[in-house]
């Protein structure tokens, strides 16, 4: 394996659509919940140890060589909003693209074949860090990573938010990083022995609530 | 207040035995909400239950008044009396690390356009009443018999709807999860079935999570083939003007063994960071959740839509939806959550 494909995969600039999502931040902004660096690490801090730890262990199982239709499937049970549901699939789909033609497997193609709309994009992320031969753990931390990096990038967007004081909000969650990255891990150990309900949860009502208000306006800047 | 420091083991079942022989437990048939929250609280000496979350977040439709004394329970246990004798068993099993005790419902299609109740049993902190059925629904009231659950306990309901039953479970009064003497965490499990055929609705009321209470809520639901549920969950963070304490809640539901829908919700002290925050519950201080699986959502599932600023009813990947609210307290949760019914039909 070469280590520097977590590089290649993680970045930013790897044409998996991720650009386009605020990880509801969008939403936070004109609700006026999150105003400045500080409610900005506030907001993050609470989408890593929910919906970034659920996305990890998803990651990381499917990265372990786990079902991904049984991930799929613990993916949608885990994600209520038909909003966050649908542009977890788009991005599944836009993530395959970029996938297959950086690191063609037999495996990626099955997943393509059997989600033809997109599979939740963790799980596709999971199959993509296998086939870039890289570990379970390498899938956690850069689908962890995924879940604060996005709304930070985005809240500099939306609320003009100097980047150097975005980029020392996701440098201060780098040790809660580190631990859900692990405890991501450890649970998709488990699911290899007693499947995907031993996956975590964890939930976030206002991501959900926010999700489904963001959906419904006329104009917006993210499609997330 | 005043029973507030008798938390030892003891005392609680002492409190019980007294629950048993006072006013709200015989009466609870006809009293559903505020006035039985007051007298199981003190009874239980579950501490300063004035105005406070549970009164605040009560069902004020169904008798806010004062319990009246003296109407016979519909499961003819008469008032005051406990409906199995000894004090010990209602007390359920009390261990050095706390309570465990089980409670038992099951529903069957009587035959005659009615639903019995062949096992309906408490223990301990949790009684169970037969109330007045409504239509070919049986109705069970789960009554707090003791103060609880405290750090250490362990209790479990279980309710079974089988093929054709009808079956609806209320409780009397919030539940107040509270510290006791044990510092372990303790455990509420809430095991649900509905056979095809069957329908269930499950509401009770509030979940209050005291401050320096540590709880553990797990419900798990498993429907077959046609079954129908309403499930309704809300929890309170603290009493008036109190931090919570420590509440953990997952929730699942399956379908035929499908999950339909898996959540787990931490918060209080010790949770992971940003429970309180912008992107999870953002000081709201009441958040609940409705279940409503019906069979004809396989063909017709309703659309998503807000219900006001902080509430929002979601179709899940399947023939079920789930409304996710918060509000600033209990009172405001239930407004939400009883028009989002409304709006289900």
């Amino acid at each position: 394996m070469s280590r520097a494909a977590l590089l290649v995969l993680a970045d930013g600039r790897f044409p998996a659509g991720g650009h386009a999502h605020s990880g509801g931040a969008e939403a936070a902004v004109k609700s006026g919940r999150v105003t400045g660096a500080a409610s900005l690490e506030d907001f993050c801090r609470g989408r890593l140890h929910t919906a970034g730890l659920v996305s990890a262990s998803l990651a990381a199982a499917a990265a372990l060589g786990a079902d991904p239709a049984a991930l799929d499937a613990a993916a949608d049970a885990r994600t209520p909003s038909p909003a966050l549901r649908a542009a977890a699939r788009r991005l599944g789909r836009q993530l395959m693209r970029a996938a297959r033609a950086a690191w063609p497997s037999a495996e990626l193609e099955a997943l393509a074949r059997e989600f033809p709309k997109g599979a939740h994009q963790p799980v596709v992320l999971g199959v993509t860090a296998r086939a870039a031969g890289l570990a379970a753990d390498d899938a956690a931390y850069c689908s962890a990573y995924e879940s604060v990096s996005g709304p930070a990038t985005a809240t500099v967007r939306l609320l003009s938010l100097d980047p150097f004081d975005a980029s020392a909000v996701l440098a201060r969650l780098a040790p809660e990083l580190d631990r859900v990255a692990g405890a991501a891990a450890a649970a998709a150990r488990g699911v290899l022995d007693h499947g995907v309900d031993v996956l975590p949860a964890a939930s976030a009502p206002l991501l959900e609530i926010g999700a489904q208000a963001h959906a419904a306006w006329p104009v917006r800047l993210f499609a997330s | 207040m005043d029973g507030v420091n008798r938390m030892d083991g003891v005392n609680r079942m002492d409190s019980a035995r007294r629950t048993g022989e006072v006013g709200p437990v015989g009466d609870v048939g006809r009293v559903n909400g505020v006035g039985p929250v007051r007298d199981v609280g003190r009874a239980n000496g579950a501490g300063p239950v004035d105005g406070a979350g549970s009164v605040r977040g009560a069902d004020p439709v169904d008798g806010a008044g004062p319990p009246h004394g003296g109407t016979p329970s519909a499961d003819g246990s008469g008032p005051g009396r406990p409906s199995r004798p000894g004090g010990a068993g209602r007390a359920g099993r009390l261990t050095t690390a706390g309570v465990r005790a089980t409670a038992r419902i099951a529903a069957r299609d009587d035959g005659r356009g009615g639903t019995s109740l062949p096992v309906l049993e408490g223990e301990g902190p949790l009684a169970v009443r037969r109330i007045r059925s409504h239509g070919a629904e049986a109705r069970v009231m789960l009554v707090g018999a003791m103060s609880g659950p405290l750090g250490g306990d362990h209790l479990t309901v279980e309710a079974h709807a089988d093929e054709g039953a009808r079956l609806r479970v209320g409780s009397a009064a919030a539940t107040i999860a509270l510290p006791g003497q044990n510092k372990g965490e303790a455990r509420y499990d809430v095991r649900l079935s509905v056979a095809d055929g069957g329908e269930l609705h499950w509401l009770p009321e509030q979940l209050i999570s005291a401050g320096g209470s540590d709880l553990c809520v797990s419900s798990r639901i498993d429907l077959q083939g046609r079954a129908r549920l309403v499930f309704r969950e809300e929890q309170v963070l603290g009493r008036v003007g109190e931090e919570p304490g420590r509440l953990t809640s997952r929730l699942v539901v399956r379908l035929d063994g499908r999950v339909l829908l898996d959540q787990e919700l931490a918060c209080g002290p010790g949770a992971p960071g940003g429970w309180d925050g912008p992107a999870v519950l953002a000081r709201l201080r009441a958040v609940g959740q409705l279940v409503v699986v019906r069979p004809e959502f396989a063909d017709h599932l309703p659309e998503p839509r807000m219900l006001g600023e902080h509430a929002a009813l979601a179709p899940l990947a399947g023939p079920a939806v789930l409304v996710t609210a918060l509000a600033p307290d209990g009172l405001g949760l239930r407004r939400v959550l009883d028009e989002a019914l409304r709006l289900l039909g």
